[in-house]
């Protein structure tokens, strides 16, 4: 009778190989759990991983920056300002409703009135239904992005969230304080909520009715725990209580590698790591031959290196490769002599003192670049008077733009060039919230012209020749420190196929993910 | 006893007055909990507008007074990242930490009075000198590293044990304990371990130089001249009055211990108070910290008067009202 057991499991365990899709049961462990259910609470890079677990956008970004048919199917410029999308048809949400052009523009309405993600929508005026498997997307000036955009609509189920319980809109979005979306969901994703012990756990199980019945995609059940300590997950993936984790520290990553059945997958991240020279208050950094000579003075390959152990890209400009505006002739500027050189001819041959304040908790070894930085600077005679602060009390400093260089990292949310210099490089201006993060009170009516013009054209070529010249522009001006483009870093058992389900943009596809 | 008992809840009432001041005065400088709050590309104006809606723009006094208002109705605030009452959240994951603290109290009481009652027998063997000499080690390792070597060692290394959390856990009348199971046992042992290893070696010179003392007392020399069995007086005699310092002290070490525990439960991940209050403030969860800040405060107020209590029961020499000897 053992015997026979015996060999019925290796007959199975057979079975189970050779079809290569027996259902997959895994842990993942990330830094962090998703905040809340509601996808139009907080624009994070949590909320949008649990959106591609529980949601399905319009289209999504391949990992080379394309796109990829998901809820919509096909897509047409209909005019400068309007925008079509054809639905897929047969969709069913986890609540068992199907998915019509109702819900899409219901949610699109959402997103309008959705703190966190209207910057994203302001560009349109409205959505159409145009039938019931068709909508149109109007904005009010000729707008580029409207793909980019589309990736951030993930349709909710209109009449699940529609309603009131307990004499509240179900629809409510509640940034303090409980709601019925935060903690109820209804989406179109390969995946259900089973269980959600905030902090703790979330317990995702696949759903029977998802739509894509062509994705390779196994994972049965997926367990989502949140693991701060870099020592504890990685601790957890080796010992094998995890099967897969995110993000690896650079200092963990030598030893994932060459772990037994452990593997390593990275990937060009899209988050710039600046230093911003404030020509507000410090009138030395009035002087472009000085913010060159910084510029020159700081070896961000070398930080690279070895502060970030080959984890990232050393950068000479804002956008990646990738990006419409990215110019490959950019390159990092490290040089010594001809940094004080600059400096010289600049008439501070002697040097000066400067501010700088930076995080310590929020970007990869932070503080540690911050030291490097102002050793560096110290070479040029620059005396460098450093404050490192937790990232919670960074922002209110930031804010005030407290410091001479201060640092800041950025992701675009559109993927696109022309975001980064809306926000870090364009002159400040309230009305339009224009250069909201531009510590560094860089203005050049030019960039301003060219990145304005940019968001209106809709040629791709004439496009990014134009986010090109924005790009060059801000390199002969040194209007800011470019140091380097964070890379991701996943480590997971080498059952797990993780390669093609990861990303740039951090949105891994679990939909997709095949446990062998 | 009863005046003892009203006396000890007024300076308890001052007590929590003067920590919830204090609480609600360092949160403005913990940072700015918008930021947790928001995404980054929303403008200031969104920002301030939020800000008004929580109430965070108003002054001091009438944010203090609105808190302490609803203080008093049993209402503390409610947590930005959890979205729930702040103490409920905290009663809610007081349960893992009270376990953790529950099974190190364990080791403790096992290892450590055993040990030091040894070397209090034997002063001059050299099993008492390796004792003395890994105690010594153990009160200067801090528990952080303790708790990473233990886990390198026993999970990656030799895969013994798990690395993180609970493991599953069983409702038992409304308390999830991981008691129960084998996952929630094996889950227990390098956290427990990790938090005794700093108050083990105390315990142990504790109950050494108090059973130290109980030897070389009169008694002690009399129960030897008349001839008793040296069994006898050293467990019967001597523990006994050993154990009334070790109480008393123990008693206020592990009821602080369940503040203690923020470091063991961050590396291991352990779904308590200790590791809830150090993402708050890393979150700047200012309601959940204030609550933290005042409940650890309540747990040494509660301790050490249940301690002064007990003490006077066990010596009833001691007279805790302070009327008259």
């Amino acid at each position: 009778m053992k015997f026979f057991k015996t060999k019925l499991a290796v007959a199975l365990l057979a079975a189970g190989l050779s079809f290569n899709a027996a259902a997959a049961d895994i842990t993942v462990a990330y830094d962090a759990d998703p905040v809340s259910l509601d996808p139009h609470e907080q624009l994070s890079g949590g909320t949008m991983q649990m959106s591609h677990m529980l949601f399905d956008p319009l289209v999504r970004f391949t990992k080379e920056f394309d796109f990829e048919a998901r809820l919509a199917e096909k897509w047409q410029r209909v005019d400068d300002t309007t925008f079509r999308f054809n639905l897929r048809k047969g969709v069913k949400f986890h609540s068992g409703n199907t998915m019509t052009a109702d819900d899409v523009v219901w949610t699109f309405n959402r997103l309008k009135v959705s703190g966190d993600f209207k910057g994203v929508f302001a560009p349109y005026e409205k959505m159409i239904k145009v039938d019931d498997y068709t909508v149109e997307i109007k904005s009010t000036k000729p707008y580029p992005l409207v793909l980019q955009t589309a990736t951030y609509i993930f349709p909710m189920d209109s009449k699940f969230y529609s309603g009131e319980i307990d004499g509240k809109d179900k629809a409510a979005i509640v940034k303090h304080g409980g709601s019925f979306a935060s903690t109820n969901v209804s989406g179109t994703g390969p995946f259900i909520v089973t269980s959600r012990e905030q902090g703790v756990k979330v317990v995702f199980e696949r759903f029977d009715d998802y739509w894509d019945t062509t994705s390779p995609g196994n994972v049965d059940k997926l367990t989502l725990v949140p693991i701060k300590e870099n020592a504890t997950r990685v601790a957890a993936l080796l010992s094998g209580d995890i099967d897969l984790i995110h993000p690896v520290a650079p200092n963990d990553q030598k030893r994932v590698k060459q772990t037994k059945n452990i593997e390593l997958t990275t990937v060009a991240g899209t988050r710039i790591i600046t230093l911003q020279m404030n020509q507000n208050s410090n009138p030395a950094l009035k002087d472009v031959r000085v913010r060159q000579a910084i510029v020159h003075a700081i070896n961000n390959k070398g930080i690279v290196k070895k502060i970030m152990k080959g984890f990232a890209t050393a950068a000479g400009q804002q956008g990646p490769k990738g990006y419409a505006g990215y110019d490959e002739t950019l390159v990092p500027r490290y040089d010594l002599k001809k940094a004080k050189q600059l400096m010289k001819e600049a008439g501070y041959e002697k040097g000066f003192k400067l501010s700088m304040m930076t995080p310590n908790n929020r970007y990869v070894n932070d503080a540690q670049i911050a030291q490097a930085v102002s050793s560096m600077l110290s070479k040029i005679g620059i005396k460098v008077d450093l404050k490192t602060l937790p990232k919670a009390q960074y922002w209110p400093e930031f804010d005030l733009c407290a410091a001479d260089m201060m640092m800041i990292g950025w992701h675009s949310d559109t993927e696109d060039s022309a975001n980064f210099s809306e926000f870090l490089t364009m002159t400040r201006n309230e009305e339009t919230g224009k250069g909201a993060y531009n510590c560094g009170h860089y203005s050049n009516s030019v960039v301003d012209n060219l990145v304005n013009s940019a968001n209106a054209e809709t040629d791709p070529a004439k496009r990014a020749a134009m986010l090109q010249q924005v790009e060059q522009t801000l390199y002969k001006d040194a209007a800011f420190v470019p140091l380097h483009w964070q890379n991701l870093a996943w480590g997971a058992k080498s059952n797990l196929d993780v390669a093609p389900i990861v990303n740039a943009l951090n949105q891994p596809y679990f939909g997709d993910l095949v446990v062998k | 006893m009863f005046t003892f008992l009203i006396q000890r809840l007024f300076q308890a009432l001052i007590v929590m007055f003067v920590i919830s001041l204090v609480a609600f005065a360092i949160q403005d400088n913990l940072g700015d909990p918008l930021r947790e709050l928001v995404g980054q590309s929303v403008s200031e104006v969104e920002r301030q507008a939020l800000r008004d809606e929580l109430g965070l723009n108003d002054p001091y006094l009438t944010k203090y007074s609105r808190f302490i208002s609803n203080a008093v109705q049993g209402d503390l605030g409610t947590s930005y990242f959890f979205k729930k009452p702040a103490a409920e959240v905290i009663l809610n994951k007081l349960q893992a930490t009270l376990e953790l603290v529950f099974g190190a109290t364990l080791i403790i009481i096992f290892v450590a009075i055993p040990l030091g009652v040894f070397s209090a027998i034997h002063p001059k063997s050299v099993r008492t000198k390796i004792i003395m000499a890994l105690s010594s080690l153990g009160i200067s390792v801090p528990v952080f590293l303790t708790a990473i070597l233990l886990m390198y060692l026993f999970s990656i290394e030799l895969n013994w044990l798990p690395s993180y959390g609970r493991g599953e856990t069983v409702n038992l009348l409304g308390w999830e304990t991981g008691f129960l199971t084998k996952s929630g046992l094996l889950h227990l042992i390098l956290p427990c371990i990790s938090l005794a290893s700093i108050m083990l070696p105390l315990f142990i010179r504790l109950v050494r130089s108090e059973m130290l003392e109980a030897l070389s007392s009169e008694y002690v020399k009399f129960a030897k001249a008349k001839g008793l069995a040296m069994n006898k007086i050293y467990y019967q005699h001597a523990l006994k009055n050993t154990m009334l310092p070790v109480i008393t002290v123990g008693g206020v070490q592990i009821g602080t211990m369940v503040a203690y525990t923020i470091l063991t439960e961050t590396v291991f991940q352990w779904p308590g108070t200790g590791f809830l209050f150090l993402e708050a403030i890393n979150r700047v969860d200012t309601p959940l910290i204030t609550t933290y800040v005042i409940f650890v405060g309540l747990i040494f107020v509660v301790t050490n008067t249940i301690v002064d209590l007990l003490y006077g029961f066990i010596n009833p020499t001691v007279n805790i009202t302070g009327k008259g000897a």
